[in-house]
């Protein structure tokens, strides 16, 4: 029989108990009450709580004890007692272990019920796969199963359909809804070149891509198995909750004999009144809240950030981040976008980018593919083409002599002007080339490796959260500090060599915890060495297991987001055991009697409802989890 | 008289409580039985009021699975988590659920109910 049965049976069968407890103080009796209340009870022990029993058997039998061993105690001893009264026509109180068994199996179902919720998210993210694909095999469109789909595969995916796996486009152009992966709300648009992900929605055109990753390999797949990882990991808080079935229990029923020996021996309490004192501190001392507090915080706090493209490995990575102090960067390519383009250009601008571009579209360095990428239209041809090594390249263009780079390259000198706006450029630790042809210099252009566009807020929101950020950068003092000015970070440290990340990540540890939050793929070291290393990813080619946190979307304002994110599920841990506990620590002396004397008691039936309420509130709690507002949401 | 009896009673019992709970008894380990072929080892698990053994020990290396059966009816035991491999699955009263186990890393892997209540562990060397 399932919880669910087991509840309704129980339930049906207390009704009549229910109303016989609530008339007896007006002086209504039901007939036939106590051998009524004999049979109804039998049932529920025979019908609802004969698990519960099985359960306290077997384990009892391994020497182990949980909160099936209180329940089957606690009602077994109420039930025997009250068959032994009505054989010696002393009041019963069968109801106490019908309503006990009914409270306890109501805090199941909800339980249940609940636990199957917190648990959606995976299960939701998985069944996100493509069920088919249709692969060109010898240039004709079959649909295979996406079980069938191997690496290498020609896939077309029309609009609408679901791309199946991961690969490059090789035709088409679409935009692609990735927001079931990444979380990034906005479409994406896709063409010759670009990557997809699998489970995405191809929306506005016809693709055809090579599938590069199958089966497990997938972004998805990968996903999915760091979610349900998460899911199941413990958090250090809940060591606390580890060992308490097989302590606490057995200490509880210590707890009750001995309450039960005080009633009874030193005062003189009827031999009934002290056993119901005992029943109710075996009930209200049942630790199920306990252990459902930290498990379903996690589930649904991982399962949330899943949704909004952050990975959470585990448990222990929440409870570090709330211990957090600074946050470092790696500048290149994490802050900025990781390449350089045109910033400035002083003079014609037109002319002078044409100019460049075409002396340095032959050219392989990053600046000049920058100058390149910057210049409108076509490009005039170029003969005698040199490059100077560490100056520049000079051509001849339309007949006369043209350079770009290093003023000395040519045969003029910068104006007056030119001089100026050269020392402001290089200022804002920009690099400035000079753009001559005959025998002037036509114009300059400055070039910066620029901060992305959410690099200012994320920094900002950070500092809003009393995070130090820090950027880490091989670049020199001057260029560093300009960049770092440009988006809100107080604190560099720089010229630091790549294999020397980590150990700026130690020495900052010496005033906190630090995260560390680089590209997963050359910041190993330092991603490991941080308390919580967070790995950026784009695309398909994140580095899933480098960091503590990985975030699927290439944006840092992610980062903050990830921060308050573990916050509130750290703290939801936290306040679901404390109110786990609150149940058990105040409900114990109050069900053993202590303060009785004001006339304050807890009945057996009453501490079942209080435990059922217990389970339920914590559940309800971390469900809620997917509610709280978050600042940085967006 | 019987306030005499109920303290003998009572303080015995809980004397039985503390030496059968906290008191040392073995737990029950087991190893895995191997194919003929030695391409594949098996161990089952009864689960009820607890596992049944508590302890398994696998072979590195070779594919191994875990056979759960459930007899105990309660709700508690109904999931059977193994957080190293975040596997969580749950075992349907009375059915054979087989579990696949990565033998590739040597360790002690922990598994535990749902509610991580009762627990057992997986050896592998």
């Amino acid at each position: 029989m399932t919880v669910t049965k087991r509840f309704w049976w129980s339930l049906g069968l207390s009704v009549p108990l229910l109303v016989n407890m609530l008339l007896m103080p007006l002086g209504v009796h039901l007939p036939g009450e106590a051998w009524g209340q004999l049979i109804l009870t039998t049932l529920v022990m025979a019908l609802s709580a004969r698990p519960f029993l099985h359960t306290a058997w077997a384990a009892f039998k391994h020497h182990h004890a949980n909160m099936d061993t209180l329940v089957a105690i606690g009602t077994l001893t109420a039930y025997l007692y009250s068959l032994y009264a009505l054989a010696t026509h002393r009041p019963v109180f069968f109801e106490s272990a019908a309503l006990v068994v009914t409270f306890v199996l109501l805090g199941q179902v909800f339980e249940e019920r609940m636990r199957n919720r917190a648990s959606d998210a995976v299960s939701k993210l998985g069944q996100l796969q493509a069920k088919t694909a249709t692969v060109l095999r010898n240039g004709q469109p079959v649909a295979v199963a996406l079980a069938q789909v191997r690496v290498g595969d020609l896939i077309q995916v029309k609009p609408g359909e679901k791309i199946a796996v991961d690969g490059t486009v090789v035709a088409g152009t679409s935009t692609v809804n990735e927001a079931m992966v990444t979380g990034e709300s906005l479409p994406v648009t896709k063409q010759a070149g670009d990557t997809v992900i699998g489970a995405t929605v191809n929306q506005t055109g016809t693709l055809t891509f090579r599938a590069e990753k199958v089966g497990d390999d997938t972004l998805l797949a990968q996903i999915v198995a760091l979610v349900k990882k998460a899911q199941t990991s413990h958090a250090p808080i809940q060591k606390l909750t580890d060992q308490v079935a097989d302590i606490f229990v057995p200490v509880v029923l210590i707890v009750a004999i001995l309450t039960f020996l005080a009633w009874y021996v030193v005062l003189a309490a009827p031999f009934a009144t002290a056993l119901i004192y005992a029943v109710a501190v075996v009930v209200i001392a049942c630790p199920c809240a306990l252990g459902l507090a930290t498990p379903t915080a996690l589930m649904v706090g991982t399962g949330r950030s899943a949704k909004l493209g952050i990975l959470i490995k585990d448990g222990e990575v929440l409870e570090q981040v709330n211990r957090l102090k600074t946050v470092a960067f790696d500048k290149t390519g994490t802050l900025t976008n990781g390449q350089p383009i045109v910033t400035d250009v002083v003079g014609n601008r037109q002319a002078v980018l044409r100019l460049a571009a075409a002396l340095e579209q032959a050219s392989e360095h990053p600046l000049a593919q920058a100058i390149v990428a910057a210049a409108p239209g076509a490009l005039p041809p170029v003969t005698d083409f040199t490059a100077v090594q560490g100056q520049g390249v000079t051509g001849q263009i339309a007949g006369q002599a043209s350079w770009v780079g290093q003023p000395a390259l040519g045969p003029a000198t910068l104006s007056a002007e030119q001089q100026m706006a050269w020392q402001r450029l290089e200022k804002e630790a920009k690099t400035v080339v000079a753009v001559g042809q005959g025998s002037q210099v036509v114009g300059l252009i400055a070039l910066q490796d620029t901060p992305k566009k959410t690099t200012a807020p994320a920094i900002a929101a950070l500092k809003a959260q009393g995070l130090t950020p820090v950027m880490i950068t091989g670049d020199n003092q001057a260029v560093a500090e300009a960049i770092a000015h440009q988006v809100g970070i107080d604190q560099v440290v720089a010229q630091v060599l790549p294999a020397e990340k980590a150990t700026v990540v130690q020495n900052l540890q010496a005033h906190g915890p630090v995260a560390f939050v680089g590209d997963g793929i050359n910041d190993a070291p330092a991603l490991t060495t941080a308390d919580v290393g967070i790995a950026m990813g784009s695309g398909t080619d994140i580095a899933i297991d480098a960091g503590g946190i990985v975030l699927v979307k290439n944006d840092l304002r992610d980062v903050p987001l990830a921060i308050e994110l573990s916050q509130k599920t750290f703290r939801r841990i936290k306040l679901n055991l404390f109110w786990a506990f609150i149940y058990n620590v105040l409900g114990l002396p109050i069900a053993a009697g202590l303060f009785a004397g004001v006339g304050l008691t807890l009945s057996p039936e009453l501490a079942g409802l209080a435990m059922a309420f217990s389970s339920l509130s914590v559940v309800t709690s971390s469900v809620l989890l997917n509610r709280v507002p978050l600042v940085n949401e967006r | 008289m019987a306030h005499v009896i109920a303290t003998v009673i009572g303080l015995g019992l809980i004397a039985f409580i503390l030496w059968w709970f906290f008191g040392r008894h073995e737990a029950a380990a087991a190893e895995a039985t191997l194919a003929a072929d030695a391409q594949q080892q098996t161990a089952s698990v009864i689960v009820d009021g607890g596992y049944q053994p508590e302890v398994v020990t696998l072979k590195q290396g070779v594919p191994a699975t875990l056979q759960f059966l459930r007899k105990d009816p309660s709700a508690c035991l109904d999931r059977v988590v193994f957080p190293a491999w975040g596997i969580n699955r749950p075992l349907p009263e009375n059915q054979l659920e087989t579990i696949e186990i990565d033998t590739s890393q040597p360790g002690e892997f922990e598994w535990a109910c749902g509610m991580d209540m009762f627990h057992g562990k997986v050896i592998i060397k």
